[in-house]
């Protein structure tokens, strides 16, 4: 029976929802922990004196007076800390943390060396700073390790009976031929299979999976089994609708090198809703009309921005 | 093969580049024939469509024999005579399978970008920039045509290639601009742009029953065509004022329906003209929409403005405060040419209508970029120019 009000609860996204809060490990904010706050406070604290007593702070740690050059990094501090503290997401604030460290290691190594200064002050202001930074390091890495999972929502509606997507969906062997990042999928006989994708900078990732939900021409679910390089779960629902099947799909993974492994996936252009957002136009493409389209391979006339226009041509085939 | 390459604005050369190669199961591969220069190419020419890239192969007007098919082509085979449609189209979609072919959703591999500026993804077209899927056009030797068994329709052997190449585009455009106005007995349809999609809207207004057709252009060369080929009233806009002039024509009434066979380069004479121009020039619109500007303020109340120019991006100062107020039907879009060719064909075969009567200049494949000058300065009178790329 086709409804036309859209009940969530009879289509099970909000048990979906519970699902995915059941079986992730932390909730949508990140949690602070004590560490990094005191980390904070240390930033604003340690800021606020630089901003307004740049000479004395100067004197006290044994370098030579240059009250603008305190004031900027006083600033630093404070945005740091004001980060970790407010944000909600304190791990790129911390890392900013372990960045202005460098920054202030490298000028105290300049004051070391420097005839004018207090050299054994200089030494000690040198190694509370070397303690610091070791605080920061531990606190953001530890903060990136647990890093909240990724979770991707997208639907795409396809011009075919449920049963078909289903089945094909179902076979878990047939998912790398539109989903780019996987290498293979084998199936391990029983719930279980074995995955293997490629990772960030040419990495290869692996991990087993077992099927948690399966109930036929509805919904999919599994989740990824201990000793997985990257966690991951997710599940794709099946909705019959007047213009085909609606193939509603949820993926959430623990993002490989953490907070940063995913800012660097976001700057090489594998955005992970955008990924999902083309992998099941790809599937569609697969389904409907019986290949994926493409323009690799065509001719095209010689060019003088060669360089540029093979960098277009190289993001386009990313995007795709 | 020789192609007609893009390099930028203004700048076109026919070079030699590889031959297209079977790359999907579905396509085929088409030695041409002929092949033309649409006005919409021009819009690519003159650098006002966003994403052309230096050696883009253009066209998107093209036919020729089948020399190469795919292993899933079942109602092709080599030798086959057609002409391709310019929106590519898989068929099998939901918006295929309305007859909306233009709209396919599976055919341009740069959806993302389409839908960034758009919202949603129409069909990929032949060598019209990577926003509609950066495929390599038709003014070439050779062309790969995806989805070959839906994108074509044969071609009956004793047809010459000037009386059904037009199938490809611009005789379709014409005619579902004017099957767009819905005409009824006694309907006075206004067309504004007497270029070749003009001419064909012209035509077809009058095959769908219109009582009269006004058309308005500035060139004597394309008013003539249109009163003496295709049989409309013309205005002279550099000398007429258009909205008076149509307000008389009509008994004051207004035309019924309003055709802007123009797009996004239009002129107007005087400040006004000057307005859009500069604004365009300073990016502050992309498109200059004289021709719909006025196109809503003629059409009588309750009537259709039918839109087959071609616009990319965001329009300025559009009256549609005029447009709500008499309650208008606005229709557009790029033609769904698949759902034409058949009915087209067999009027071309009965002999209703020929054609090849807005060709002025045919020339050889090698001459491309000189015929884009020519096309776009209107030199030696030029309305439509046939390449031949044997």
């Amino acid at each position: 029976m086709q409804t036309t009000v859209y009940d969530e609860r009879e289509f099970g996204l909000e048990q979906q929802r519970q699902e995915r809060l059941s079986m992730q490990t932390h909730g949508q904010e990140e949690s602070r922990d004590g560490m990094a706050k005191a980390l904070g406070w240390f930033s604003i604290g340690l800021g606020l004196a630089e901003l307004a007593a740049p000479r004395q702070v100067s004197r006290f740690i044994g370098v030579q007076e240059r009250p603008t050059l305190l004031r900027v990094l006083g600033i630093r501090e404070i945005a740091s800390g004001l980060g970790i503290l407010i944000q909600g997401r304190p791990t790129p604030w911390l890392w900013s943390r372990v960045a202005g460290d460098a920054l202030d290691l490298t000028l105290l190594g300049f004051a070391l060396s420097s005839s004018e200064s207090d050299r054994t002050r200089v030494g000690v202001a040198t190694a509370a700073v070397v303690g610091v930074t070791a605080l920061d390091i531990i606190s953001s890495t530890r903060h990136s390790a647990n890093g909240e999972p990724i979770h991707v929502q997208k639907v795409i509606t396809i011009n075919r009976p449920q049963e078909e997507l289903y089945r094909f969906w179902r076979d878990f062997q047939n998912l790398p031929r539109f989903m780019k990042s996987l290498e293979s999928v084998h199936t391990l006989g029983g719930n279980r299979s074995h995955w293997v994708a490629s990772g960030p900078a040419g990495s290869r990732i692996e991990w087993e999976a077992e099927m948690t939900q399966d109930r036929p021409n509805e919904v999919i679910a599994w989740r990824s089994l201990e000793g997985a390089d990257v966690d991951n779960w997710g599940s794709v629902r099946f909705r019959r609708v007047p213009r085909g099947t609606e193939v509603h799909v949820d993926i959430s993974y623990s993002p490989p090198g953490g907070r940063l492994g995913s800012i660097a996936a976001w700057f090489t252009g594998k955005e992970p809703g955008q990924q999902v957002q083309e992998d099941l136009r790809r599937l569609k493409q697969l389904l409907e009309a019986g290949e994926i389209p493409t323009t690799e391979g065509q001719p095209a006339g010689p060019s003088r921005t060669a360089i540029l226009s093979s960098l277009f041509r190289t993001a386009e085939r990313q995007r795709r | 093969m020789k192609a007609n390459c893009y390099h930028a604005k203004h700048e076109l050369r026919v070079e030699e580049v590889p031959d297209p190669e079977i790359l999907n199961p579905r396509d085929a591969i088409v030695r041409i024939t002929s092949t033309a220069i649409c006005g919409s190419d021009l819009h690519l020419y003159n650098g006002f469509v966003p994403g052309m890239l230096d050696g883009d192969i253009l066209g998107h007007e093209f036919m020729g024999e089948v020399v190469e098919t795919g292993r899933e082509v079942r109602k092709l085979k080599a030798g086959d005579r057609i002409v391709v449609p310019f929106p590519i189209s898989c068929g099998n979609c939901w918006y295929c399978r309305e007859g909306l072919f233009s709209l396919c959703d599976n055919s341009n591999p740069n959806a993302s970008m389409a839908e960034k500026m758009w919202g949603y993804s129409p069909a990929g077209v032949y060598g019209y920039s990577h926003l509609l899927g950066g495929y390599a056009g038709g003014q070439a030797q050779y062309a790969r045509v995806p989805f070959a068994d839906v994108d074509h329709i044969k071609v009956p052997g004793d047809l010459p290639d000037e009386k059904v190449l037009f199938l490809s585009d611009i005789f379709p455009t014409g005619y579902m601009a004017a099957e767009n106005c819905n005409i009824k007995q006694g309907d006075v349809i206004a067309v504004w742009g007497c270029g070749p999609v003009g001419q064909f809207a012209i035509k077809s207004a009058y095959l769908l029953g219109a009582d009269r057709v006004i058309a308005i252009d500035r060139f004597p060369e394309r008013l003539r065509m249109a009163r003496e080929k295709a049989g409309a009233e013309t205005i002279n806009y550099e000398q007429l004022n258009v909205l008076e002039a149509l307000d008389e024509m009509t008994g004051g009434r207004g035309p019924d329906a309003c055709i802007d066979a123009v797009g996004m380069e239009a002129h107007a004479p005087g400040v006004y003209g000057l307005y859009d121009r500069v604004k365009q020039a300073a990016m502050l619109e992309t498109d200059r929409p004289i021709a719909l500007r006025e196109a809503i303020l003629a059409c009588r109340k309750g009537g259709t403005v039918s839109v087959p120019g071609v616009y990319g991006g965001f329009l300025d100062k559009i009256p549609f405060g005029a447009a709500m107020n008499k309650a208008l039907t606005i229709k557009t879009g790029q033609t769904h040419v698949q759902r034409y060719m058949q009915p087209l064909l067999e009027r071309i075969q009965k002999g209703e209508i020929d054609p090849s009567f807005v060709i002025t200049h045919q020339m050889p494949l090698d001459e491309a970029p000189e015929a884009y000058r020519m096309f776009r300065d209107k030199q030696d009178e030029c309305i439509k120019v046939v390449l031949k790329a044997a």
